[in-house]
């Protein structure tokens, strides 16, 4: 049998019309694993920056090649539960080190989504795949507030969604 | 037949000489055209001003944030004033992470932004 390695495994095509989709989908687990709604639309906000991201620059457009999308709960000892998501793709491999938001202070359009990604979760890495593509992975913690937002926005973590009990062992 | 967008953009002319866009829904990579063909032909009225009302907008990324800083440099080049009216906290965080709010006229609502 194959090993279970995420909640959530999401092949979606590179088309736009899906994003809507998926940054609910991302938004609900989020909601379920526990994270206050300011957090969960800015994780959603992330994932939706980086997806299109890959469908406007690493697939230039074209609308049917693969995005894989990984959702999985945390948990460190320490710092306690949050969400690991991977994003990955086919695309045109770029250097890592060369994936940058563009400065603040130039204001024009585009360039902020890195930006945002990196300032919105815990902690962004983009890597090359083996073989071909980009894979990015975030983390967020509960702990983590969401950004930007004042005292009336309600960012304080709700309790994790009730686990159903465990399934009687098999005889 | 075209891609359903979950974004409606609507365009008012007022008897003030200004020009009130109105969006409602999500505005990321796939509705942020919706609302820039909505503004450009906006700016084509040659109004007075133009406002921006983002009440009925729970979400927007960066490419509605890009629309909007095209919007401005229409606005600096054409002496169109431009202001944003009526938006949502969550959509007031994403202009402070990427620091926008600060280089746009943001007035609470529409009469605010109506207000001589």
């Amino acid at each position: 049998m194959t090993p279970v390695t995420a909640d959530l495994r999401l092949q979606v095509v590179s088309n736009p019309r899906y994003l809507c989709a998926i940054r609910e989908l991302v938004a609900v687990s989020a909601r379920q694993l526990g994270f206050a709604e300011a957090q969960c639309s800015q994780i959603a906000l992330a994932v939706d920056e980086a997806v299109s991201n890959i469908i406007k620059h690493g697939y230039a457009g074209v609308a049917d090649r693969p995005i894989w999308i990984e959702l999985t709960p945390t948990q460190d000892a320490a710092r306690g539960p949050g969400v690991r998501i991977v994003i990955e793709d086919e695309a045109r491999q770029v250097d890592p080190g060369e994936i940058k938001g563009r400065d603040l202070d130039d204001v024009r359009p585009g360039g902020l989504g890195v930006h945002i990604i990196r300032e919105v979760m815990d902690n962004a890495v983009y890597e090359r795949r083996d073989h071909a593509g980009m894979r990015l992975t975030l983390t967020k913690l509960l702990s983590s507030p969401a950004k930007a937002c004042d005292a009336a926005c309600n960012c304080v973590p709700h309790q994790p969604a009730p686990q159903p009990p465990p399934p009687p062992p098999s005889t | 037949m075209p891609d359903p967008t979950p974004i409606a953009v609507t365009l008012k002319q007022l008897p003030s000489g200004q020009v009130v866009v109105s969006a409602k829904g999500d505005i990321g990579y796939h509705e942020a055209p919706t609302l820039r063909n909505v503004i450009r032909e906006a700016y084509d009225k040659k109004p007075k001003g133009l406002i921006v009302e983002l009440s009925g907008v729970d979400y927007m990324a960066t490419p509605g944030l890009a629309t909007l800083v095209e919007a401005l440099q229409i606005s600096k080049k054409s002496q169109i004033p431009l202001t944003l009216a009526g938006m949502t906290e969550r959509v007031r965080a994403v202009f402070e992470i990427a620091r926008l709010h600060t280089v746009f006229r943001i007035v609470p609502d529409l009469d605010a932004a109506l207000a001589p």
